[in-house]
């Protein structure tokens, strides 16, 4: 377990490192964020002097090894645009996007996991059709179109649910949440419910497969024989088997549903990271876009580390490091 | 019908019982496309800081809806010689901590511009003409310039007076370029936290919350008269489709830029308004005029002499560069169908363009027309300029910058093939086109310019005027247009402090430059702001989103 850590540690750094010379390149080729926040009517000293202020006249490699210092000491820059620390706005905005993603994976195995288990116990019923003919639209429609459909729908024809924004926020331990209020609850549905369909309809997938296959197995002979009821078989002994793929897979999924929730909330308007990272981009904002990715992969490697435990929980086959 | 009518009792009761009581008091919720990148007044000189500035920090003068100058903090004012005014400020105004507003507060304010850390985009340019302040009474200021500034008054309406007592500054101040003497300013931090956001405006700071909403309350010992709603409540929308549906869910009461392939549907919907106006916005045509090579130009041949200076033909090798001949530009010119770019494309929410600058203005020629369209002039022209067949071209746009830009372009590609000049479009998002036509990677390109002074010597001096560092001309003129009588002309009208003379000057300048084709004016954009019955907006020309101009119809 020791040795498992280190390793994933030590090669996080590596990821870490190399990510940050991508972006940092990759933001700098894009353009020059003044281009953009300067007002027009300056003249070229005016334009020159702000290079200048913003360390932009520097070459590429001297503006990286003063990132890189400074990133060192836990510093990744602060804002071109708004002049606080990169991190700070990323950390202010990032409640709101966690509640949305928790929210929308929450909605996805709720109703995700029964409804791809009664899938796969009735599979050539018309329900089980039913379901199956609906997870397909749930990951064929584009996110973008279904919540333009989503508020015409709630919010313009039938006006039972905001259009936007996030509404009254509850100080929860320093933390703003929405959920609490119910105005705040009325904000987050369309944008958690727009977000999850996509991930509901692979957990009805991933259900409905792992129940079939698992309806074969000889445990659950056993078990029928043995006389254990029909509830306990479903609840407990392929409810557990199932879980793996879908543990593994809605990790992932929670990171990049944490990460590019851009769609979603630049349609609902969502004040949360995603629409951060794009208005960030299309300012060239660049401490902001290169600490919100390098946070990412921070991210994607905790996910998966959590998720590796997870397995060993779930499955005692499953151990952790195995390689000598 | 019926369940529209139902839906919308639900969506009022839906409102009603998310905001108790505010309901009652008189909110005004608005959708902007943009939000401004901090409260603090001197950070960031760009639209939505300015016009937010506007609610709640005052400058000396103010500028109205035309941009016409009128008195704001500043009663009155006058140059009582070539580098001397005198402004008369106003009496009894107080600011929002309740301290009195002072000549003291206006010199601090002048000092802390130039002193604001890593500002995007300082207001030093409407300030860096003062050399002096006198303040022979509380509520008397005398400014002595550097040079005569004819431009004073426009530029002291657009930086906004911070308090000087509420910064901590008690004794007198004597200015100075740098810093006045004072080691402390108030942090920018602090004007987003509020505790700093401390002006004499009809609103005082309520809320920001950034990226989610930011809120306004009515500052009841306003000098003026008073502002007509209790809070206003400003939630950044940036996606047009997401506004749109935020003003018909009714989450918001007003919004500013509806898209506008909606307006049609909008204009039929009983339930809603629009209010339009002319801005100050001149969507152009600037081409390469600098070396003897352009690059992306085909077709032209090989030019006459050795390309020198900076752009992408010093290090490759371009073909003739055949904007250096005026029949060519005016060639261009007489092949743009103004009239049917601003009915089939833009909708009518435009108007054809025949200066810089939209006629009314300071400094614009009465009667002035756009170029007519003329295809058969033009393919004669181009025959004379020695390009019976023409040649191809590539015009840069951005895509999502102007309103209808990159269709336009689109249109504007197909009238240039149309006389034989084969066209192509290179669009692309803002941050990419601003950095490739820097490089001067475009030999044509679109592009738009609004005159925040309101008057001609702006766009003249950032368009056409040769770029150089020194006499402050050509910031934006990235075709490198140069004409030295041109120059002379500008940098006169910009020391002239006679108004009526420098009139003149200007509409001379202003002609020249059309008749020289230095560059190629297509529309004005006509600004569309959408609001629910029973509002009204005031447009401005400037394109600003201001509270203060959203009224009750009746």
């Amino acid at each position: 377990m020791l040795a498992f850590t280190i390793r994933r540690l030590s090669q996080s750094v590596v990821v870490l490192f190399v990510m940050s010379i991508i972006v940092f390149a990759g933001v700098y080729a894009i353009g020059n964020p003044v281009d953009i926040l300067i007002n027009p009517e300056a003249d070229i000293a005016e334009q020159e002097e702000t290079i200048k202020r913003l360390g932009l006249d520097k070459p590429l490699w001297a503006q990286y090894g003063l990132f890189l210092s400074n990133a060192l000491q836990g510093d990744l820059g602060n804002s071109f645009v708004h002049n606080i620390p990169a991190l700070e706005i990323i950390f202010t905005r990032l409640p709101a996007t966690l509640e949305l993603a928790m929210v929308a994976v929450g909605l996805a195995i709720i109703f995700g996991v029964p409804l791809g288990m009664i899938a796969g116990l009735k599979d050539d019923s018309f329900i089980g059709r039913t379901i199956m003919t609906g997870s397909i639209l749930g990951f064929s429609l584009p996110t973008f179109w279904v919540g333009l459909i989503l508020i015409m729908f709630f919010s313009v024809s039938l006006g039972w649910l905001p259009a936007s924004g996030r509404g009254d926020t509850v100080n929860v331990m320093g933390i703003e949440v929405s959920f609490l209020s119910w105005d705040g609850l009325s904000h987050l549905l369309l944008p958690a419910f727009n977000l999850a369909l996509f991930k509901m309809s692979l957990v009805i997938r991933l259900a409905r497969s792992g129940t079939k296959e698992v309806l074969l197995q000889d445990y659950i002979k056993f078990a029928r024989a043995k006389g254990v009821s029909d509830t306990r078989i479903i609840c407990v002994h392929v409810l557990k088997n199932i879980l793996i793929p879908i543990v593994t897979v809605l990790g992932l999924e929670l990171g990049s549903v944490i990460a590019f929730a851009v769609v979603t909330e630049t349609v609902f308007a969502w004040p949360g990271i995603g629409k951060l990272l794009i208005d960030s981009i299309s300012n060239l904002d660049r401490p902001v876009v290169v600490a919100y990715l390098l946070l990412t992969v921070t991210m994607f490697i905790l996910i998966n580390f959590i998720v590796d435990i997870l397995y060993s929980v779930l499955d005692p086959r499953v151990r952790l490091g195995g390689s000598n | 019908m019926f369940i529209q009518k139902k839906g919308l009792a639900a969506a009022a009761m839906a409102v009603s019982i998310a905001l108790p009581g505010v309901a009652q008091a008189e909110t005004l919720t608005m959708g902007m496309a943009s939000e401004p990148s901090s409260i603090d007044p001197h950070y960031h000189n760009l639209g939505p800081n300015n016009a937010l500035r506007r609610h709640m920090f005052e400058s000396l003068v103010d500028q109205d809806e035309k941009q016409n100058l009128g008195p704001a903090l500043a009663e009155s004012w006058k140059p009582t010689g070539e580098t001397t005014w005198e402004f008369k400020l106003r009496k009894g105004v107080k600011f929002h901590d309740g301290s009195d507003f002072t000549a003291k507060d206006v010199i601090f304010s002048a000092c802390r511009i130039p002193n604001v850390p890593n500002s995007p985009s300082n207001f030093v340019s409407f300030t860096k003409a003062i050399k002096n302040f006198e303040m022979p009474d509380a509520h008397t200021l005398i400014v002595h310039t550097e040079n005569a500034t004819p431009l004073l008054p426009t530029y002291f309406a657009n930086w906004g007076i911070l308090s000087a007592k509420a910064s901590g500054v008690t004794g007198d101040i004597k200015y100075d370029k740098e810093n006045c003497g004072l080691t402390t300013f108030p942090a920018t931090a602090d004007f987003n936290k509020g505790s700093a956001a401390i002006g004499t405006g009809p609103y005082t700071f309520g809320e920001f919350v950034k990226g989610d909403r930011l809120v306004l309350k009515r500052n009841d010992a306003y000098w003026g008269d008073k502002a007509q709603w209790d809070s206003v409540v400003m939630k950044p929308i940036s996606n047009a489709t997401a506004r749109m549906a935020a003003l018909l869910s009714g989450d918001v009461d007003f919004i500013d830029a509806p898209p506008t392939q909606d307006l049609e549907k909008l204009k039929s919907n009983a339930k809603f308004e629009l209010s339009q106006g002319l801005s100050n916005r001149v969507i152009y045509l600037h081409m390469d005029q600098f070396g003897p090579s352009s690059n992306g130009v085909k077709g032209t041949g090989a030019p006459a002499a050795k390309y020198e200076g900076e752009g992408p033909c010093a290090s490759k090798d371009c073909e003739k560069n055949p904007f250096l001949d005026k029949r060519v530009r005016q060639a261009l010119s007489k092949a743009i169908n103004r009239e049917a770019i601003v009915a089939k494309i833009m909708g009518g929410v435009a108007v054809a363009a025949g200066e810089l600058l939209p006629q009314g203005f300071f400094g614009t020629n009465p009667g002035m027309k756009p170029e007519a369209y003329d295809p058969e002039g033009a393919k004669k022209l181009l025959a004379e300029a020695g390009y019976p067949n023409g040649f191809e071209l590539v015009l840069g746009t951005p895509n999502d910058r102007y309103i209808n830009d990159a269709k336009v372009a689109q249109v504007i590609a197909q009238m240039f093939t149309r006389i034989g000049v084969k066209t192509s479009v290179n669009a692309m998002t803002k941050s990419v086109f601003f950095k490739t036509r820097n490089k001067y990677e475009f030999s044509i390109y679109l592009a738009g310019w609004g005159a925040g002074t309101g008057e001609m010597s702006n766009p003249l001096r950032a368009l056409v005027g040769t770029r150089s560092k020194k006499t402050g001309l050509g910031g934006t003129n990235r075709g490198r247009y140069s004409n030295a009588d041109l120059d002379k002309k500008i940098l006169t009208a910009l020391s002239t402090v006679d108004d009526a003379k420098r009139e003149m000057i200007l509409q001379e300048a202003s002609r020249q430059a059309m008749d020289d084709y230095s560059i190629l004016p297509l529309h004005y954009e006509v600004t569309t702001w959408a609001h629910r019955k029973g509002l009204s907006y005031n447009a401005r020309a400037d394109q600003y989103t201001l509270a203060t101009g959203v009224t009750k119809a009746n």
